[in-house]
């Protein structure tokens, strides 16, 4: 990442947050748009997990990561702490790699 | 000082807020370990934990680009999810300073973490310190965590062979986790999931994630109308 981008990125996210802060005594979001924002976040963070784990450059590929992230994503929902679930993803990824 | 302290401790919501903050202090280590293995310098990672602060778009975006993902699509990206700090912001505004300038360094706390706290709390006094305790908290620990992180990087060497690429979409995962215990956005991440499973292989990279948050958006936007 460039100095450039690393700009960008934190003027967008600061502007984000700034609106909200100054237009939130003046304007009532409807219940819609409200949705919408509440419902960005899963939505592109279900879209990373599937664009991360299985494309292998414009083509589908199930290999090694999809074991890691399935593992790592178990661990997860048994409520493993954050670091742990990376560290087990990270392992089982680089041992399926060796098989 | 000791009082002082004690009286801190003794009440929940600035306690909790400063635990938030440790705890999420352990995101910001593994943040600055993957920024380091996506190829980040040190002051870039930090800078970036200082000036975004928002920690999915941070971790979106370092993981695209790890990915070798164009630079629009990291921007892009991490900045649709923070979308969601502009709701969070909206539904504070009644606890946020008078001043302008205190207004101006409150947006920059605004993340997921002190809006939770905020808005679990009844009086709007409490309401207002949960958010400055657990967003300062969070500020302070997130970026001792990624410098921490950067450092531990380096001792960690070829990042592929530690299989750390995996470890970004398991990030997503875990920080998917809390969004979905409603049924609604739960539905809105598996259409999401589905669009960006489909449309791999024909689009160009960085779209398919774009595709699925606007569709499942407009989808999830049109179930609430119903």
């Amino acid at each position: 990442m460039t100095w450039i981008s690393i700009g960008a990125l934190a003027i967008g996210c600061y502007f984000f947050k700034a609106v909200g802060v100054f237009a939130g005594r003046h304007i009532h979001l409807s219940k819609v748009g409200e949705d919408a924002l509440g419902h960005l976040a899963p939505a592109v963070l279900s879209g990373l997990i599937i664009v991360q784990t299985f494309d292998g450059g414009g083509t589908l590929e199930i290999g090694a990561a999809a074991a890691g992230v399935a593992i790592g994503g178990i661990a997860a929902c048994m409520r493993t702490p954050f670091p742990v679930v990376l560290i087990l993803a990270a392992a089982v990824t680089a041992v399926v790699r060796l098989l | 000082m000791t009082k002082r302290l004690r009286a801190f401790w003794g009440q929940d919501h600035k306690r909790d807020g400063f635990l938030l903050g440790l705890a999420v202090g352990s995101f910001g280590v593994t943040f600055g370990v993957l920024a380091n293995s996506a190829g980040l310098s040190a002051p870039k990672a930090v800078a970036m934990s200082l000036l975004v602060f928002t920690g999915a778009s941070q971790f979106a975006a370092v993981g695209i680009a790890n990915s070798g993902g164009e630079p629009i699509s990291a921007l892009g990206t991490a900045l649709l999810l923070s979308a969601r700090n502009c709701a969070y912001a909206l539904s504070l505004s009644q606890i946020m300073p008078e001043n302008r300038g205190g207004r101006l360094l409150a947006a920059q706390l605004v993340i997921d973490e002190s809006a939770a706290m905020s808005n679990a709390q009844s009086s709007p006094q409490d309401a207002k310190e949960a958010f400055w305790v657990a967003g300062l908290a969070v500020f302070l620990f997130w970026n001792v965590g990624t410098l921490l992180g950067v450092l531990l990087g380096e001792v960690v060497g070829n990042p592929r062979e530690w299989g750390l690429d995996a470890a970004f979409p398991a990030a997503f995962l875990a920080l998917l986790l809390p969004h979905i215990k409603r049924k609604e956005k739960l539905r809105t991440a598996l259409l999401g999931a589905v669009i960006a499973f489909v449309t791999i292989p024909f689009v160009p990279s960085g779209l398919p994630v774009v595709l699925a948050a606007l569709s499942a958006v407009i989808f999830a936007s049109f179930e609430v109308r119903k």
